[in-house]
């Protein structure tokens, strides 16, 4: 597998989707080798890893390239840096390319699966070397992350390459089937959908043993009801739908807080929007969270939102959902397609989201009884049931694959 | 013998229109959403009056005329005469020339179609005599047989109908209630002396009602000669064979193009070839037949799903909130005089509505079973909160205050 990133050094949902799927994958006999296109100070029981740069002999101290500015800010943030490197995003991608070749040759494999653009080009090298199928896994598209605005040429090319060099194509929903057909021209019988799954371990008790988890309890306490975002502050994401369901709720419930857990280029803006319209006292922005500070949001919380504009599927509505939240999902989402007992919106209705958000928020049973229908079918979204479907779908080229 | 018992429900809820939050204070519109959704009632009503009711009663006109001892039953919820008499008067006609044959019984409900007999036992009596009015005023017919809403029944509904003077009283032949015994014979309920139950024979309603037009069963396709003859199998082991359904199975549930018209005109010439079997009404199942047996039940009982309870309606905490809060406002409401506040009320108590918060089958796959004019068992409950909320907000100042449950 070529992938971009991998927990705990990841900035989003594609580490974590990776990383799921390979434990998932290793649990049914399929032996992974993980490739990521830098050296980290990473372990996992149920992959080998393999870093592209391994044997270069300059030590590169940067950080991690996150696998989600665009080109144009990627190059900003690697200019202010400095450095002898070719720093563009592109240059990091081609460079991950060129180096994929070495791991092709060094590797015994079956099936090359590649996630997302940023290693579609390395994917693309190592089949044209050794031979073996390759499969592309479309997290997301150049189309959602910018709502159809302003698309980058390169970015889309990689993509439409990776797709087309492909055997098959992976994508998270029929909601992202259908922009793969449109707006790449690839044929619907070479794509296959197979949902994010999450792993649903006993949830942890609520602890307010981390600085958020603390806060959170205190506001609580004051009889304040949450509703959270979770996700990056990017158009793609609809964070500006939130804040404007939000202007309207708080005229009407003075208990409602809004907290918007994130980071993006589109923060900056929001913040303003959010002093503008004299909501800074109740719209909270915390910047990214992550382990034990987000699940102490997630169980907090009184219901999660997730207006996306334009969401190939949404894992971050499993997370809720597993740790007890109910969610307002955009149905214009992959996860609205698995998570039946979730409350659903267009992104733009503002109203119409206001009008749930202050349902949820007036009448404890319905997010009691979004709460156990959604708990219920949460097992039927596991890792294992996706890992099932590339399985079946390995084996369409290789027999003997986990077998 | 046996003779067979027809008995349609002929049934409308008055549904509610998408109401948000917004809505609460401004909108008493609450039933009359307007445009191409299936909450639109009058787009409905007359589109099942065109498929369903106007061709079907003419088929039964006409066998009705043919064969002057060929039996029917109806029941109306009075919601439903309601809306007939708005918007397809023509339909509320040809019931009416039906009921002239005197060859067609017309059952007690509640006016309704409430789950009143559950939650509220004055309410119920109110609402069994707002439809005998009712009944009398559209048909001049007094009914002496009671069925429940959705045919939900126990010893108490049993007890309640035998003390309100009716002779009979109808529920569902479930099997955990009948044991080894047969539905086919006129029952004596626990406690009741005076009153008789009849019990519907599921497996041969169901026949009609829900696998007429499945191809994957055994038996497709069912013709009327095949049906005659199975119920004649029950020569010598039954008495009557109680055929209850929704009276939309005609046109609605099973098309045109199903052949079920073609069924229903050809059923009674297939029957009466088999020696002694015919048709009756309920009441006239109980002059002729004798009770078989003493039957206990004392847990409610419905003809809904395969549980045959009441979790249909009062599963989820959704569902139990909502009927809760509806019935806490009795008093107030009724306090109010106000003759309008009053039937929006009464309205909200359709069991429909409940029905369409049940999220047992809200999963992949079972969606399309279950006809539900809103996008979801939660927006079904949003819209009737917030429709409640409001209902709240008309009542006199005095009593707003003390039973308000929501927030400002």
């Amino acid at each position: 597998m070529f992938g971009w990133e991998f927990p705990p050094f990841n900035s989003g949902g594609l580490g974590v989707a990776c990383a799921g799927l390979a434990e998932a994958l290793h649990r049914s006999g399929v032996r992974v080798t993980f490739v990521l296109p830098r050296a980290f100070p990473i372990a996992a029981p149920f992959v080998r890893f393999r870093f592209a740069d391994e044997g270069e002999d300059v030590y590169d101290p940067s950080p991690y390239p996150s696998a989600y500015p665009s080109p144009q800010e990627y190059e900003a943030m690697e200019a202010a840096k400095g450095g002898g490197f070719d720093r563009s995003l592109l240059g990091e991608v081609r460079r991950y390319a060129r180096r994929a070749r070495g791991i092709a040759r060094s590797e015994l494999f079956d099936v090359i699966h590649a996630h997302d653009w940023l290693s579609f080009g390395a994917g693309i090298e190592a089949k044209r070397l050794s031979g073996k199928p390759l499969i592309v896994h479309v997290h997301a598209t150049e189309f959602d992350r910018t709502g159809g605005h302003s698309i980058n040429r390169e970015v889309y090319e990689c993509e439409r390459q990776g797709m087309a060099a492909a055997d098959a194509v992976i994508v998270l929903s029929n909601f992202m089937k259908g922009v793969v057909m449109r707006q790449y021209g690839i044929p619907e019988e070479k794509i296959v959908v197979v949902y994010n799954g999450i792993d649903t371990g006993p949830p942890a008790a609520f602890s307010a043993g981390n600085a958020a988890g603390s806060a959170l309890a205190a506001l609580k306490a004051r009889g304040k009801k949450i509703i959270i975002f979770v996700g990056r502050i990017t158009l793609q994401k609809g964070p500006d739908y939130f804040l404007r369901a939000a202007r309207i709720v708080v005229e009407r419930d003075p208990n409602a807080l809004f907290i918007i857990a994130g980071g993006g280029d589109m923060e900056r803006q929001m913040l303003r929007e959010t002093a503008r319209q004299g909501l800074s006292h109740k719209v909270i922005f915390t910047g990214f969270l992550r382990g034990e500070e987000l699940a102490s949001l997630y169980r907090a919380a009184d219901l999660f939102v997730m207006p996306s504009v334009s969401e190939p599927f949404g894992l971050v509505a499993l997370e809720a959902v597993k740790h007890g939240t109910p969610a307002i999902i955009s149905k214009q989402s992959g996860v609205s397609e698995v998570l039946r007992h979730a409350l659903t919106v267009d992104f733009w209705d503002v109203d119409e989201l206001a009008n749930k958000i202050l349902s949820v928020l007036r009448h404890p049973s319905l997010a009691t009884t979004l709460q156990e229908n959604a708990s219920r079918e949460l097992p039927h979204m596991s890792w294992t049931n996706a890992a099932q479907k590339v399985q079946a779908l390995y084996r369409r080229f290789v027999s003997w694959i986990g077998v | 013998m046996p003779s067979v018992c027809f008995y349609f429900q002929v049934h409308q809820p008055m549904r509610l229109k998408r109401y948000r939050v917004f809505d609460i204070g401004a909108d008493r519109g609450y039933f009359a959403e307007t445009g191409e959704t299936n909450r639109n009632n009058e787009r409905v009503l007359r589109k099942v009056a065109s498929k369903a009711y106007l061709p079907t009663n003419a088929i039964l006109l006409e066998l009705l005329r043919r064969y002057p001892d060929f039996r029917v039953s109806f029941s109306f919820s009075g919601v439903f005469l309601d809306q007939l008499a708005e918007w397809s008067p023509e339909t509320l006609d040809s019931f009416r020339r039906l009921v002239a044959t005197g060859q067609v019984e017309l059952l007690s409900e509640t006016y309704h179609h409430s789950l009143s007999f559950v939650f509220s036992r004055e309410e119920f009596r109110r609402q069994v005599e707002l439809h005998r009015k009712k009944l009398k005023e559209i048909f001049g017919v007094r009914p002496v047989v009671f069925r429940n809403t959705e045919l939900i029944y126990s010893n108490d509904v049993a007890a309640e109908a035998e003390s309100l003077g009716y002779a009979g009283v109808l529920a569902e032949g479930a099997d955990h209630i009948l044991g080894w015994r047969s539905p086919n014979f006129l029952y004596q309920p626990r406690g009741g002396a005076n009153i008789r139950l009849l019990l519907k024979n599921y497996r041969l309603s169901d026949d009609i009602a829900f696998r007429f037009s499945s191809r994957d069963w055994a038996e497709y396709p069912l013709t009327a000669p095949k049906f005659a003859s199975w119920v004649a199998a029950h020569n010598g082991n039954g008495e009557v064979v109680n055929l209850f359904m929704d009276y939309e199975t005609f046109g609605e549930h099973q098309w045109a193009d199903t052949g079920i018209f073609d069924f229903l005109r050809a059923l009674p010439a297939e029957v009466y070839k088999h020696p002694n079997n015919d048709f009756v009404t309920p009441s006239e199942a109980i002059r002729r037949f004798p009770p078989r047996g003493i039957v206990d039940v004392p847990h409610y009982i419905s003809w809904a799903d395969i549980e045959r309870d009441l979790s249909a309606w009062t599963e989820n905490s959704m569902q139990q909130d909502a009927l809760r809060q509806l019935y806490a406002l009795e008093g107030p409401v009724l306090a109010s005089r106000d003759s309008s506040l009053i039937e929006d009320w009464r309205r909200l108590q359709t069991s429909d509505h409940f029905y369409y918060m049940c999220t047992k089958w809200w999963n992949d796959g079972d969606v399309h079973k279950y006809f539900n004019p809103h996008d979801s068992p939660y927006d079904a409950f949003i819209s009737f909160m917030n429709v409640l909320h409001d209902v709240e907000l008309r009542l006199p100042q005095k009593h707003r205050a003390q039973n308000m449950e929501h927030g400002a």
